[in-house]
């Protein structure tokens, strides 16, 4: 049903507030920016923030609930974004919806999109209920943010188990809000901690970047505008690697230079 | 073990976070993939003490059954010293008695 060719993925991590919806929107930039014809879908019927984050609120008229029903037009919900036109929202619609929502009704829209789109990013929902199982039902590979916390982690666990369960692959793994300083003091979760509990291969790492809230603030993710910052580059460097590219991931530990950054690679060695 | 953790343990001082963060995190993720309750584990690891030491005289104070979990697989790892093995072997026939008679 879905168009072959498309790549359907879902962007999930069963815990709330690790970076889904900033990925998505950061993520959905720099795909467009590389020339690819890139959707977002806002599969977060419940609490959607995608909108904001793209800087889109104000353009929305129509939203996937009138498609379903079809009292609009794909193309008429679509909501293209104005600097790069490669990039178009699906906006979410009326939090009502998630009463008679489907599996069935959220692959009927990912059908649709993939007529006119090389890639469809789902922002799923935070949780594993049926929310999260209808955007599920859209994807065919999946990106699992987390952060370096124990809850993030074992929610992200969660999620992978179900993931599994319904065929969703490849699943790769994002690592968010990393603290390169805190990892070097070993008092938070190293990266090989978290890559090896989870068995996932590691698509990106983005280190905390103040950045991202400013960017929040204003509507215009971090891609938009070139990648001064960290987290900006690592956006980009996740979207380059799912097109096939090549490019080596940060090492937290040298983010860091100078004498404590030495002691602190120096406490890391392991004795046995 | 890290450097870190070395001096820490000299000086008597606690153990850098992310070493208790991963610890904790694979004992909780064990559970949660095995679907298993703490107390479904004890009663399996009792009822597996038993049959084992109906061949084997095993040391109780040591032995020990937990779950363990790499890549994603979960194991059950049952880790049972053995003092001595019990001459003769108890006849399969009477084991099974036991069973129905119990």
């Amino acid at each position: 049903m879905t168009a072959p060719s498309t790549r359907y993925i879902l962007i999930c991590s069963g815990k709330g507030g690790v970076g889904k919806t900033t990925l998505t929107a950061n993520l959905g930039i720099a795909l467009a920016k590389q020339g690819v014809r890139t959707a977002v879908l806002d599969a977060d019927f419940g609490l959607r923030n995608l909108d904001l984050l793209l800087g889109l609120e104000n353009r929305i008229i129509y939203t996937a609930q009138e498609v379903l029903s079809e009292s609009c037009r794909l193309e008429q919900a679509l909501v293209k974004h104005k600097q790069e036109p490669n990039l178009a929202l699906l906006p979410a619609g009326n939090p009502r919806m998630l009463e008679w929502l489907q599996p069935e009704d959220m692959k009927k829209i990912a059908a649709l999109l993939g007529d006119q789109f090389d890639f469809v990013l789902i922002d799923a929902p935070a949780g594993v209920e049926g929310g999260f199982k209808n955007a599920m039902a859209a994807a065919r590979e999946a990106i699992v943010v987390t952060t370096p916390e124990v809850s993030a982690v074992r929610d992200a666990d969660r999620v992978i188990g179900l993931l599994n369960s319904e065929g969703v692959k490849p699943i790769q793994l994002v690592l968010n809000r990393v603290r390169p300083k805190m990892m070097a003091n070993q008092e938070m979760l190293a990266v090989s901690d978290v890559t090896d509990i989870l068995a996932l291969p590691l698509l990106g790492l983005v280190l905390e970047d103040e950045q991202v809230i400013v960017s929040t603030n204003r509507g215009e993710p971090l891609t938009l505008n070139g990648n001064g910052s960290p987290a900006a580059r690592a956006y980009s460097n996740v979207a380059r690697r799912l097109l096939g590219e090549n490019v080596p991931l940060i090492d937290p530990s040298k983010e860091r230079q100078g004498f404590r950054a030495t002691i602190g690679r120096l406490m890391q060695t392991k004795i046995f | 073990m890290t450097l870190r953790d070395v001096i820490n343990k000299l000086l008597g001082l606690q153990p850098a976070s992310a070493n208790t963060a991963r610890q904790r995190l694979q004992l909780v993720l064990a559970h949660d993939r095995s679907d298993l309750n703490p107390e479904l584990l004890q009663q399996m690891r009792r009822e597996i003490l038993e049959v084992v030491s109906r061949y084997v005289e095993i040391d109780m104070e040591e032995g020990d059954v937990t779950l363990e979990t790499e890549d994603r697989v979960t194991a059950l790892v049952a880790n049972l010293p053995i003092r001595r093995a019990k001459v003769p072997f108890p006849p399969i026939e009477s084991a099974f008695q036991t069973k129905l008679s119990s």
